[in-house]
């Protein structure tokens, strides 16, 4: 069982730039034609610092991390039981390319179903952007499996 | 873009669907580079055989980016508040994905909720989840 003392366990801020060439590659590898995606003129035109980082590109910036798996291997969870159940996104202030994102996890909860066989962990990502601005948030929840 | 109002829309309203080209590898190549996420399940038939998979299978949030453009292809991104989803069954490559939503409710402050899915070419439902909008 995951340890439940970690449920409000928050981690050290992560800064993470945003890169515009990987944003163009994430809008190639996504058929993404709209060109704030692409085009940094077509994005600036539309009021925006650099191009748009889409809307789950949050979940891509927290993996930028020396140890993408981070809270996994925090609550000594083995990867290999593990499943993407559920993700979520708030919006705050746009982020764009160029911009500088402080990030910070919290657990915010652990538990078990079906007698112990699964348990849930909710992790929240929250945004900061280099002006100090709420840039959003994210919570995924993973599934660990222990079949009996 | 012509962005809808929030007068103009009704509950029951669809968005226009989104079908994207088939996932092949190169695409999940390509999104494991862009995305970050290099977990060798997506990319690496060897190592998706050792795991007992069958074969190389999509990312989760490749789905959920073709859902979000479902829905910035509907409105600017900046009308977006809130987007979540359940990821409901394996995506197998080669698929084609298929996604759609409608609205749902007519909230104060001028917001709507949608329900979206995503379905594969054999309308086996991938993701499905809810999106907050704010329109003018």
């Amino acid at each position: 069982m995951i340890d439940t003392s970690y449920i409000g366990h928050v981690t050290d801020p992560y800064a993470v730039t945003v890169e515009k060439g990987r944003l163009r590659d994430f809008a190639r590898a996504t058929g993404q034609s709209d060109r704030v995606y692409l085009d940094e003129e077509a994005a600036k035109a539309a009021g925006y610092r650099g191009l748009l980082a889409p809307p789950t590109y949050l979940f891509s910036l927290d993996l930028d991390r020396e140890d993408p798996f981070y809270f996994i291997t925090l609550l000594k969870i083995d990867i290999a039981k593990v499943l993407h159940g559920e993700q979520a996104f708030t919006y705050g202030a746009p982020m764009c390319a160029g911009d500088t994102i402080t990030l910070v996890s919290k657990v915010t909860d652990i538990y078990a179903k079906k007698g112990g066989a699964m348990e849930f962990v909710h992790l929240k990502t929250s945004a900061t952007n280099q002006l100090g601005e709420d840039a959003g948030s994210m919570t995924r929840t993973v599934i660990v499996r222990h079949p009996q | 873009m012509t962005m809808p109002t929030y007068a103009e829309i009704k509950v029951g309203d669809a968005l226009p669907p989104l079908t994207t080209k088939e996932i092949t590898r190169t695409t999940l190549a390509l999104f494991a580079g862009a995305s970050g996420d290099h977990n060798p399940i997506h990319i690496d038939i060897d190592f998706a055989k050792r795991a007992g998979m069958p074969d190389v299978f999509a990312h989760g949030m490749l789905n959920m980016a073709y859902l979000g453009r479902l829905l910035t292809g509907w409105v600017p991104q900046s009308a977006l508040r809130e987007f979540t989803t359940r990821f409901v069954s394996i995506t197998q490559v080669h698929a084609v994905i298929t996604c759609t939503g409608k609205v749902v409710e007519k909230r104060d402050g001028n917001l709507v909720a949608l329900e979206i899915e995503a379905a594969d070419q054999n309308g086996e439902v991938k993701l499905a989840g809810t999106a907050l909008i704010e329109l003018p």
